[in-house]
């Protein structure tokens, strides 16, 4: 089959150095002045941007293949160099083989006999194993050589050869001409070249130290025209001025007879900029400037690094049919949708061809103009010409139209995005969404998707891309539609919920919410839930809750409190929906209804919970205020009962120190084991008074509504403004750093006491006393940093990790597979569970077997 | 094996060194067949890994790894010796 389309196919492909003759032989021109344009500004023969180079500008004709602009891709050229000069990239090869070969007579330093069988080893390794194992042979070989002082053929000693970076060879303090050095490779016989990792008839080393210079075309290196009319070369054809200004000059200087020195001065400058044409960025040479210092691109700065070829131009591209801009959210869009600005809108397309049925409706579109949404930018005609609608083409194009032809219509509800938010570090990154097409100039989002994405709305910017075919359009609705990603491949839960307002909604309305029949037709009816059942004239939040669930869902999971939440045929029946029901990766009650229910109807509920516990947070009012952290006086005396508990703790610790009564820890010193049990203990009264204010605060109080139902933050945060901070640590101890013998100059020196060392007694509330503020903004101080210093950190290791596991496949036979379908691993994770489909990397056997039998889920 | 490189005691004394056992060839065609690849695809061994001290290789064999996993008592390993 495939045989049919294949005409061409590349068997093998040699790497090799380019020879002086190969490099004459492809090129169409010898560069032999540094001028580019003459007075008319035509180019001149001769020079680097010679027409025999190839076109960059309109209207030239190329003098070689008498190709247009664009339609001759170029040639090569080529400059004589005056002398030669050592290829910097090839430095450390032409010192091994100095290094290797003998001075006098070329050969390599070994004997015929291990020559031999070293030659057929490496000859026999290129041709049946990888090159990789050659050259570790040919590493070998040179090994050896080393320390041979005397030439086993023709008896000569051997100096060593030395190198000055970046090209200067030495040998015995003389230094060696690049005419000496090619002299001495070319001397080198064809056999003993194997030895070194080279094949002859491609790579003879002599060609490292380069005598003929290749000289790209323009159309590689193409000048720009500013608006002034100026012209601007590129990096390439400054660098090459050099080169070719140098060499004419050496020229001139050798054929005048100028004394040795003017000329090797000359020739170091041509080796610099040799040097620096290929790699500007190289240590040890200056590299070439602009006028204005920044540094010339130059052949190698082409290639490598972030902005090279590869990572800028191969690897990643610019595209056309996308957007950026910033994100918020709205809750009231659907979980599938994204909201897209109409400026937007107006600006995406979706090329729609003309049909018989659609034609009219089409015409609409271009009705309305580029201008008016919905409108068209673009029709492509048959023959695939792209016209622009405007006022003046809008008539004869409605006129021309028929079926065959391609209409760019604007975005409208319900077409397919793709949404994505950078860093794209796992797959739910780039999800597919439906467009809806909202006024204002940000990209909505439900908060929903917040997780999967790791967005907030601090000033976040996504990308969204339109499909622009049919087949991209199903390809992304099957592949990365939002309901796809609801489970997330790294442990098998949930990574798509309800979050923060959801959660407390939900908390509030089946806690003990009670409601009319009128009130819970409006908030159903305010969610969209429009086929409601007969209700009854009072309902309790759970009977609502349970309006939005399948007629036979049964199951049983636990509350954040720990007491069981029922499910029996589709009603609840006990218990509090919290994260622990509806939360990410802990959203018990959503994943099994995305087991049994399916994606569709999983998102679907989910859609409605959501909205369900905004419409609740609506109709009564939700925020937190400094009231929320208000203590009742008798709560108030208890913690502070606590403090003073803890505190005289600490000093009795500290009087039995002194006096000798404590008991070291086992594996530690006296002292560590006071601090130890101080820190115990001051921890400790931190969380009694947390549990202290979850017990006795009210219930609703809107930040502990929060931390209970796990909508955001936890009883700490809470604990910590209203009562105590706590004690501040640094690198796991109490704090004491700062002064001799004490952390600030107000305490007396050896103070061990609690306060003294970073105990923070007050509340954010009640505020702090300046060494307790200075405490805190110590360890503030000290997690920032780690922060600001570990996420490129990080960020690096997992691009390093990614990179190297990118193309690793599962097969059909449960094999990890690379690329080149070597085997990695015998069975995915040695178990050969699909952990999407898993808990947590785990099945449970038992639990299947009894639904199985039958009964309730959970 | 060179013989100064040889421990002077045994590897497989020790709890986290994996059993490794050499293949018959006949079962290693098998092997080959069933994971449908050639001897060049999978992981390989080098001949002095301390491990195959005791066991008499030679380049091509295949040899057998039964160890421990995080996520199974016992996982099967095929190596190549090199």
């Amino acid at each position: 089959m495939s045989e049919d389309y294949v005409y061409k196919k590349i068997k093998s492909i040699i790497f090799s150095f380019m020879s002086p003759k190969n490099i004459k032989k492809m090129a169409t021109a010898k560069i032999v002045t540094s001028e580019l344009y003459d007075k008319e500004g035509y180019p001149v023969d001769g020079g680097l941007m010679d027409t025999r180079l190839g076109v960059i500008d309109p209207g030239f004709r190329c003098k070689i293949c008498g190709g247009k602009l664009k339609e001759c891709m170029g040639h090569f050229g080529y400059i004589e160099l005056a002398r030669p000069v050592i290829h910097i990239n090839y430095v450390k090869k032409i010192l091994d083989t100095l290094r290797c070969t003998c001075v006098t007579c070329g050969r390599i330093l070994l004997d015929d006999e291990i020559a031999k069988k070293y030659r057929e080893e490496i000859k026999e390794a290129l041709a049946k194993e990888t090159a990789e194992l050659a050259r570790l042979k040919v590493r070998k070989v040179i090994e050896m050589i080393k320390g041979i002082k005397k030439c086993p053929h023709c008896k000569e000693k051997q100096y060593s050869v030395k190198i000055e970076k970046p090209t200067t060879f030495t040998e015995n303090d003389k230094r060696l001409s690049p005419i000496e050095v090619r002299a001495r490779l070319e001397r080198v016989p064809d056999e003993d070249i194997y030895l070194l990792g080279l094949v002859p008839e491609h790579a003879r080393p002599e060609w490292m130290v380069l005598t003929i210079l290749p000289i790209p075309p323009v159309t590689m290196r193409p000048s720009i025209t500013l608006e002034t009319g100026e012209r601007s070369e590129d990096d390439l054809t400054h660098k090459l001025g050099d080169i070719v200004r140098i060499n004419q000059r050496l020229f001139e200087n050798i054929n005048a007879g100028a004394p040795e020195i003017i000329i090797e001065d000359l020739w170091d400058l041509l080796q610099y900029h040799v040097t620096t044409y290929f790699d500007n960025d190289l240590a040890q040479v200056p590299p070439t400037r602009h006028r204005s210092g920044q540094p010339l691109k130059t052949l190698a700065e082409r290639i490598k690094s972030k902005e090279g070829r590869f990572r800028h131009n191969l690897a990643g591209k610019r595209v056309n049919f996308s957007g950026r801009t910033v994100i918020s959210p709205d809750p009231k869009i659907e979980l599938e949708e994204v909201g897209v600005p109409l400026i937007v809108a107006m600006e995406l397309t979706i090329p729609e061809k003309v049909n018989e049925w659609n034609i009219d409706w089409l015409k609409a579109f271009i009705k309305n103009g580029p201008h008016t949404y919905p409108g068209a930018n673009y029709v492509i005609t048959p023959d695939n010409k792209k016209k622009k609608i405007t006022n003046e083409t809008k008539e004869p194009i409605l006129a021309e139209l028929t079926p065959g032809y391609t209409v760019e219509r604007h975005l409208l509800d319900g077409d397919i995005s793709i949404f994505n938010r950078q860093p794209s570090l796992h797959r739910m990154s780039i999800m597919c969404h439906k467009v809806k097409v909202l006024p204002g100039k940000s990209f909505r989002l439900n908060p929903s998707v917040c997780t999967p994405y790791n967005a907030d709305f601090d000033g976040d910017e996504m990308n969204i891309h339109i499909p622009q075919t049919e087949e991209a359009r199903t390809e992304a609705e099957a592949l990365m539609a939002v309901r796809s990603q609801f489970i997330t491949p790294k442990s098998g839960y949930n990574i798509i919920s309800a979050i923060q307002d959801s959660i407390s909604g939900n908390y509030i309305l089946t806690k003990e919410s009670e409601y009319t029949k009128e009130e819970v037709a409006q908030l159903l009816i305010s969610i969209g839930v429009e086929d409601l059942p007969t209700l009854k004239n009072r309902m309790n939040g759970k009977e609502i809750f349970s309006l939005l669930l399948p007629k036979d869902f049964s199951f049983i999971g636990t509350g954040k409190d720990g007491k069981s939440v029922v499910f029996r045929n589709g009603k609840l029946e006990e218990g509090i929906i919290d994260v622990n029901s509806i939360g990410v990766g802990t959203g018990d009650l959503l994943r099994n209804l995305h087991n049994y229910y399916g994606q569709e109807k999983a998102i679907e509920i989910l859609n409605n919970i959501a909205k369900l516990g905004i419409a609740v947070l609506l109709k009564d009012g939700f925020s937190t205020g400094i009231a929320d952290t208000d203590l009742p006086a008798e709560t108030w005396q208890q913690v502070q009962d606590l403090l003073k508990k803890a505190e005289a703790k600490g000093f009795q610790l500290l009087d039995d120190f002194k006096n000798k009564e404590i008991e070291a820890f086992p594996g530690r010193t006296v002292q560590e084991t006071v601090e130890l049990r101080i820190m115990e203990a001051l921890n400790k009264v931190r969380d009694q008074i947390g549990n202290l204010i979850s017990d006795q605060i009210d219930e609703t109080n809107h930040s502990i509504i929060m931390a209970k139902s796990g909508a955001r933050g936890k009883i700490l945060n809470v604990t910590m403004m209203s009562a105590c901070v706590g004690q501040q640590a640094l690198r796991g101890k109490r704090i004491e750093i700062g002064y001799r013998g004490r952390t600030l100059s107000l305490f007396k020196k050896g103070d061990l006491s609690p306060l003294a060392r970073g105990f923070i007694a007050r509340g954010y509330k009640q505020g702090l006393t300046p060494q307790e503020f200075f405490f805190g903004a110590m360890t503030g101080r000290d997690s920032l940093m780690d922060t600001a210093l570990r996420t490129p950190k990080s960020g690096y290791l997992y691009r390093r990790l990614a990179n190297a596991l990118q193309d690793l496949k599962i097969e059909y036979d449960n094999t990890v597979r690379d690329a080149n379908e070597n085997i990695v691993q015998f069975k995915y994770g040695d178990d050969g569970i699909d952990v999407s489909r898993s808990h947590g990397g785990t099945i449970n056997v038992k639990k299947i077997i009894k639904e199985v039998k039958g009964g309730i889920h959970g | 094996m060179d013989e100064n490189k040889k421990l002077n005691f045994n590897p497989h004394d020790h709890v986290l060194v994996p059993k490794h056992t050499k293949i018959s060839e006949e079962e290693k065609q098998k092997i080959l067949q069933q994971y449908n690849v050639s001897l060049k695809q999978l992981p390989k061994i080098l001949r002095l890994d301390p491990a195959l001290q005791n066991i008499e290789v030679q380049k091509g064999d295949l040899i057998k790894i039964e160890r421990k996993s995080p996520t199974t008592n016992k996982a099967v390993v095929y190596r190549v010796v090199v």
